[in-house]
């Protein structure tokens, strides 16, 4: 006899919706995903979810869990008081595509307006060097797999649609490519001015859903934030700098962006506005 | 919805067109590599893919990326690898694709630093490089256990910068050609269900692999066959069909995980597989081809271990828990067979017993992170359990080796879509780096092509047929449940087509998949075409039996046992016939024509590096 679950899914899209109730099977090490699964191959064939990997490696499976974001794919069935409705709804901060697929485009537009890294030449020899503990720190920042939770959580993101600030997954790129040994260029004007670095109010709360336990704010904004404020208010802090040494880098521009989005995603449009596809 | 699947009465169809010189379809490592070469010559490109940008099946790519740089094991040279690649595939690579690749590789992987990745590192700081199955020396460039993200993260962002259009959340469903000439593509949005016609000079097929075939799979849900069917059903050829690659070490438990990888990186940091009596296998499966190269004893593997993992060389013969894929998966499989497997039916990988579990920890994260999660088992304490999983496609599309182009003018393809470089097995590490180069290659010369040739003109009838083709499952009144039929098919490929193969079964498995072509022809999806995930694995399941047909035919054809290959009824390899043919299939209008096509001769100066020592 195998036990029941009851799982409560958002069904809609930009126009609104409402949550279904669902029962399934479960069955060993099940996870929020499989019994998503479950009621799509069984019940509602229609049902849109984002997959890729089933192994917490690809950020595709985001969504809010009894009101948690979580990767539907590492949340275990057994997680949650049997008898209870688990309830599943869409990321809240990015537009409703469909049921639980959101429109995350703004992520991928964000991300290309960050100057990309530029390395200083290679040694004689042909090799790059750089030794493990002083890159550490920013390999545990490229463990981000883009699952754009700590982007649903961020206040600001949330509260200031419009003010461009590129929020605490974009902040950890920018930190990364401001502590790579390798790169030559100056981002923090931009961080400031560009990314809005200066809204993050240090809340940690992108740091306490991120997946990839990744140290957003301690590790990451907190340091930029200083380097960035350090450059800008204490012209002797920056004097000492560049006595010490270390690369001379280029201030940074914003790169020249087509103006073609990256396609994929219409979300702005209602759906019930674009006709049946034609 | 508005089409009845009558052209005579079906509105011309709406759809958007967009014009590109070249048209790459598939985001994941060979894609991307390709968009950005091709990207970089000047020409116009578009990028295609199923889903987000950055999510292809690569991601999960997990060991690292195999390269001759020489850094850890100075003796280390394109040579080695050549022949290591060729001996894993038992000779049936196309000698010149893993020339190629063995000697452009380095050149890939240092690219990749230029552009931002950041590989784990030496004590001098040059790129730190692991051993794995069947690799001579120390060879994989990765990061931790999470190669394939670094690597598709360094492409990405740099590619967003290279000028491509990104088309993400868009399928293709049938490429357009005008005879043996491509001329561009047919798609749909995801998410509108809106149709794409885009018009191309050049396209490249980097669609990755077909585990979704199988029951125990290691693949993501993208990994259909896609490009090999695309490519089929325009024309192309198909090839090496047979060697599917079983993983040996897939999660058995708990049901959820079935299937979810283990990297071979375990084995390569240490891990040692052990049956139910806590003895190790693998000292009892050593075939003659590998017996040299050994070692034969528990000690001296151990030796080569410590000494090949703290960047010595070691005179020891390696450990035989890293003999290629397929020695290792039968293996298991037949101590499962022989009542000596785990409870859950496969056998142990020990790795707490082995290293430290800081070492585990810092070395091999995201499978302590994995197996905590999602099967209860502490890594650093406990053994786990593992058992053979689908996982990689060594057939493919057939290309000339030096372009990556296709029987059909225009039409190229690389990655895990593309066959040759692997031939009967592919090693661990190799196909990560055969993306980059294979990938840079087919943009290269897609890129060529369309600049020397016009653009060719669309035809509104092809995509008027598309179209119907398209929506042909709305407009049935009853059918079948594409889920349903996924199902199926994946129980059919696992137990008649899998690791084990024998005739009777194989032809009982193409009367099957007769069966299930017949049904998915059948296939009703209700509802509209908004995000309709019935509706988009209608089209997985086409691509799927062409596939699976395929690969189920072209077994039959090899009377023999050799690499991923393995016939109960022919346990041999076979040196004479079968060592000198590729297996191709080919669309007639009669349906699939299997053929054997004799290998290319390999010239005295390749045959001579195949024959030295060092
Ligand atoms: C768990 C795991 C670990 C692995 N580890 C390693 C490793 O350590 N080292 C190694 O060398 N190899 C490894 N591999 C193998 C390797 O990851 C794959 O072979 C490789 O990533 C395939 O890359 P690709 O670029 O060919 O295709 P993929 O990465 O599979 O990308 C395919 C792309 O094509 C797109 N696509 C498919 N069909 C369509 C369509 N109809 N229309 C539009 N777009 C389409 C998809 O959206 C996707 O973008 C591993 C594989 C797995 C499963
Ligand atoms: S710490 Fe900053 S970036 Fe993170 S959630 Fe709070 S405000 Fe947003
Ligand atoms: S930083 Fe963490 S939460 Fe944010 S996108 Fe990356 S993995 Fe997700
Ligand atoms: S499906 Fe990839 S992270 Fe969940």
């Amino acid at each position: 006899m195998s036990a029941k679950a009851t799982l409560k899914v958002f069904r809609g899209d930009a126009e609104g919706g409402k949550f279904q109730s669902y029962e399934v099977e479960t069955y060993p090490g099940m996870v929020v995903l499989d019994a998503v699964h479950e009621i799509q191959a069984k019940q509602e064939p229609t049902l849109a979810v984002r997959w890729n990997c089933k192994a917490g490696r690809c950020g595709s499976c985001s969504a809010e869990v009894n009101g948690k974001p979580r990767l539907m794919c590492m949340t275990r069935m057994s997680h949650f008081e049997e008898g209870q409705p688990v309830s599943v709804a869409p990321m809240r901060s990015f537009p409703v595509i469909k049921d639980l697929v959101t429109d995350v485009s703004f992520n991928f537009e964000m991300a290309k307006k960050i100057p990309p890294f530029s390395p200083r030449p290679r040694e004689a020899d042909g090799t790059h060097r750089m030794q493990q503990q002083d890159i550490d720190r920013i390999q545990e920042f490229r463990k981000c797999i883009e699952c754009f939770l700590c982007q649903d959580v961020c206040h600001v993101i949330r509260d200031h649609k419009k003010s461009n600030f590129a929020g605490p997954r974009f902040l950890i790129h920018l930190a990364t490519l401001d502590m790579h040994p390798l790169d030559t260029l100056d981002r923090r004007e931009l961080a400031k001015d560009e990314f809005k670095i200066g809204l993050c109010n240090i809340t940690k709360c992108c740091t306490e859903v991120c997946p990839e336990s990744i140290h957003i704010t301690d590790n990451g904004i907190i340091p930029l934030k200083e380097r960035v404020v350090d450059d800008y208010f204490d012209p002797v802090k920056w004097l000492m700098r560049k006595v010490a040494g270390g690369p001379e880098k280029k201030k940074a521009k914003l790169p020249v962006i087509s103006d073609e989005p990256l396609r994929g995603t219409f979300a702005a449009t209602p759906l019930a506005k674009r006709g049946e596809g034609e | 919805m508005a089409h009845t699947g009558s052209p005579a009465l079906a509105p011309h169809t709406k759809y958007e067109t967009h014009e590109h010189d070249v048209l790459v379809i598939g985001a994941g490592g060979a894609g991307l590599r390709a968009a950005i070469e091709a990207s970089a010559s000047g020409v116009s490109v578009g990028l295609v893919c199923k889903s987000l940008l950055g999510k292809a099946h690569t991601v999960m790519a997990e060991g690292g990326v195999a390269a001759a740089l020489g850094y850890v094991e100075p003796r280390d040279n394109w040579k080695v690898h050549f022949r290591d690649t060729m001996k894993g595939g038992r000779y049936l690579n196309q000698w010149r694709m893993a020339q190629l690749h063995a000697m452009e590789a380095p050149d890939r992987v240092k690219e990749l630093e230029e552009w931002g990745a950041l590989f784990d590192r030496t004590p001098d700081g040059r790129i730190l490089q692991r051993n794995f199955g069947g690799h001579k020396y120390p060879r994989l460039a990765h990061v931790g256990d999470r190669t394939g993200l670094e690597m598709i993260r360094t492409l990405q962002q740099h590619g967003v910068h290279c000028g491509m259009q990104v088309y993400m959340e868009c399928t293709v469903t049938r490429l357009l050609v005008d005879g043996d000439r491509v001329r561009g593509a047919f798609a749909y949005w995801r998410d509108s269900g809106r149709f794409v016609v885009f018009q191309a000079n050049a396209v490249v097929l980097a669609t990755g692999g077909i585990g979704r075939a199988f029951r125990i799979n290691s693949n993501s849900w993208e990994c259909t066959g896609d490009g090999q069917a695309l490519a089929y059903l325009a024309g192309a050829e198909l090839m090496d069909m047979e060697f599917m690659q079983f993983h040996p070490t897939g999660m058995v438990w708990p049901p959820s995980v079935r299937g979810t990888l283990i990297t071979e990186g375990v084995r390569g940091e240490g891990g040692t597989l052990r049956n139910k009596d806590g003895k190790r296998i693998m000292f009892g499966y050593i075939p003659e081809l590998y017996a040299n190269e050994t070692a034969s004893a528990e000690e001296e593997a151990d030796q080569w271990l410590r000494e090949s993992t703290t960047g010595g060389a070691s005179k020891a013969r390696r450990t035989p828990d890293l003999l290629p894929r397929d020695i290792v998966a039968r293996a298991i499989y037949s101590e499962v067979k022989a009542g000596r497997g785990s409870p859950h039916g496969g056998v142990f990988l020990d790795i707490c017993t082995r290293r430290s579990a800081e070492d585990i920890k810092r070395k091999l994260p995201a499978m302590y992170h994995q197996f905590k999660e999602l099967g209860d088992v502490d890594i650093t304490k406990e053994p786990m359990e593992v058992g053979p999983t689908a996982h990689y496609t060594m057939g493919g599309v057939r290309v000339d080796p030096e372009t990556q182009q296709s029987r059909i003018q225009g039409l190229f393809a690389a990655g895990e879509c593309a066959a040759g470089m692997h031939g009967a097995n592919r090693l661990g590490g190799n196909s990560l780096s055969d993306l980059l180069v294979f990938g840079r290659i087919a943009g290269l010369h897609a890129a060529k092509y369309a600049r020397s040739h016009a653009a060719p003109k669309l035809d509104p009838e092809e995509i008027e047929a598309a179209s119907r083709e398209a929506l042909a499952p709305f407009n049935r009144a009853e059918g079948q449940n594409p889920f349903a039929l996924h199902e199926d098919l994946k129980d059919k490929m696992q137990t008649l087509v899998g690791i084990i193969r024998v005739e009777a079964d194989l032809k009982k498995g193409l009367e099957q998949l007769a069966r299930l072509s017949e049904a998915v022809g059948r296939i009703k999806v209700d509802g509209n075409r908004h995000y309709n995930a019935a509706w988009h694995q209608a089209f997985d399941m086409r691509n799927m039996l062409v596939v699976s047909e395929a690969m189920a035919r072209a077994a039959l054809l090899r009377k023999e046992s050799r690499g991923a290959h393995a016939r109960e009824d022919f346990p041999d390899m076979d040196k004479g016939h079968f060592s000198k043919v590729n297996i191709v299939s080919k669309m007639t209008p009669s349906g699939m024509e299997v053929r054997e096509e004799p290998l290319p001769d390999v010239p005295a100066e390749i045959k001579q590096v195949l024959e030295e020592k060092e």
